[in-house]
């Protein structure tokens, strides 16, 4: 994690402040997905506890229920998080071996923080599935899916185009995409029990 | 001949010149070819070099002389990244050429050395395989769901066991039979003197383009009239194999002709079976669709003999 400086105050009253300064730190970021700027926050002072807690979100709203075993249901907890960091690493290694100038965390960091939208997305999903099945139902979550999906795309090519020459940007970006498009993908076939 | 010496004497002055002033540069062959870490491209097409063996004999020589400058200068370990980085070496320009070379295979155009020029890359190979296992996954759901529209007797599930299994044989395709035709290949080598085999990464690359027609006819496959399926199937089957034909056959046509053809065969056939192996087993759901409304129209004459029998039968009782 990129620690800032420690200000100098009482040598008693340290451990309450580093919890407040890094939840503030990951809302922060959030902020800046959610309205994605020419910015360097989250390149800079790049973190992996948001990733974290969007991954386990977002992993424990998708994953199929215990009673629910049937073999060809939707994905196990690990199946999500395995998927949401193998992609993140794979992406980050791809756009590094195509010659890009970011950091091998700071890309995950991007990749990570940028999932908030799908997350978001899948909340909106499932309380939108405990009105009833319907074509209608099917509409608007596919609606919702479709808006968070551009947004998630916008947001994480706003910071990981910049770092590749202009030759190889489509091939640094493609595999981004097709990441988003599988998480989309998992979030709108999710049907409950 | 006098021209022909005017000729080759020009061309090494040229090439002297140049590489006084940037050692580092890579020499070219006379067809204009890039050439890295010290390959020689000799353009073998079919029939397009009958007087140049005396300039190609000389080409190879100033070019063994730049060779050995070269892999003096670049030759990275195979731990460091930056071996790793030469395979990614492309831009975005270059992929996309590569893909419309293996859409549009042509006789006298082999794709190894028309396209890739000895700088074979692993971008295209991989993303493919993925964009291919994941859009396999996806429209084999998708028609489970259309399929669910139309007979809602179907119970739709989202499959996700699917991706694994489309993503580990499509990556095992690509990868383990290139890796057998190369050893193939290379143990076949000895008779043939003139023309090299493939080295690995190009076999990978020429296998990893040719699965890239696959994808559309995927998308395609989502029409669910199954014999417009298995007319995409065909000719996506016929210009993948094509391409890998006849980047195959300059290095195969000097062997013997029971070896060359079973090569060619066994290379079409693995190829057709992948095709088959992915309709069959991710677009399941046609069959019940078929089955039901036979079903539906035999149940149907016996309930109409049944009913106006019954009350027939229970009036007297």
């Amino acid at each position: 994690m990129a620690e800032a400086e420690e200000s100098p105050g009482d040598p008693g009253t340290a451990s309450p402040r580093p919890l407040m300064r890094d939840l503030k730190a990951v809302g922060k970021k959030f902020m800046h997905v959610l309205y994605p700027r020419k910015s360097n926050t989250l390149l800079r002072d790049w973190d992996l506890w948001g990733p974290l807690i969007l991954c386990v979100t977002l992993a424990l709203m998708l994953q199929r229920d215990s009673a629910d075993s049937e073999k060809d249901g939707g994905p196990q907890f690990a199946e999500v998080f395995v998927i949401v960091w193998f992609g993140a690493v794979t992406i980050t290694l791809n756009s590094k071996l195509l010659g890009g100038n970011i950091s091998f965390f700071q890309s995950l960091c991007v990749l990570g923080y940028c999932i908030l939208p799908l997350t978001v997305a899948m909340l909106i999903c499932r309380l939108v599935l405990l009105a009833g099945p319907g074509p209608v139902n099917f509409m608007v979550r596919l609606f919702v899916v479709i808006v968070m999906f551009a947004w998630s795309i916008v947001a994480s090519t706003a910071f990981l185009a910049d770092s590749q020459p202009p030759n190889r940007r489509a091939l640094a970006v493609y595999p981004v995409f097709l990441f988003y498009f599988v998480i989309s993908w998992m979030i709108l076939t999710f049907t409950p029990q | 001949m006098a021209a022909a010496d005017e000729l080759t004497f020009h061309e090494f002055e040229e090439a002297t010149n140049l590489l006084a002033e940037t050692p580092d540069a890579a020499t070219t062959s006379r067809s204009n070819q890039p050439t890295s870490q010290g390959h020689v491209a000799v353009a073998m097409g079919s029939g397009d070099s009958y007087g140049a063996e005396d300039e190609v004999e000389e080409e190879s020589d100033k070019a063994s002389l730049l060779q050995e400058k070269q892999q003096q200068q670049q030759q990275p370990g195979f731990w460091t990244f930056s071996y790793y980085q030469s395979f990614f070496d492309v831009d975005t320009s270059q992929v996309l050429d590569r893909i419309k070379g293996s859409l549009l295979p042509r006789p006298g155009h082999n794709f190894v050395r028309h396209y890739l020029r000895n700088q074979p890359d692993l971008y295209g190979p991989f993303w493919i395989c993925a964009t291919l296992a994941f859009v396999l996954a996806v429209t084999g759901n998708l028609t489970l769901v259309l399929a669910q529209r139309r007979d809602p007797s179907i119970h739709y599930s989202p499959q996700f066991h699917k991706v694994t299994v489309a993503g580990i044989s499509i990556y095992c395709y690509a990868w383990l039979v290139p890796l057998a035709l190369w050893g193939f290949l290379r143990w076949r080598k000895g008779v043939r003197e003139r023309v090299g085999p493939y080295t690995f990464l190009e076999t990978v690359c020429v296998y990893g383009y040719s699965l890239f027609v696959f994808i559309p006819m995927v998308v395609l496959w989502l029409i669910p009239v199954p014999w417009l399926q298995w007319l995409f199937g065909a000719l996506a089957l016929g210009l993948s194999a094509a391409g890998l034909v006849f980047t195959l056959w300059p290095v195969v046509r000097e062997d013997t002709r029971l070896v060359a053809a079973a090569l060619l065969s066994t290379v079409v056939l693995l190829h057709a079976l992948l095709a088959m192996g992915c309709k069959l087993y991710f677009f399941q759901s046609l069959p019940p669709e078929h089955v039901a409304p036979p079903h539906q129209a035999a149940s149907l004459p016996t309930n109409i003999p049944l009913s106006p029998t019954l009350p027939r039968s229970m009036a007297p009782s």
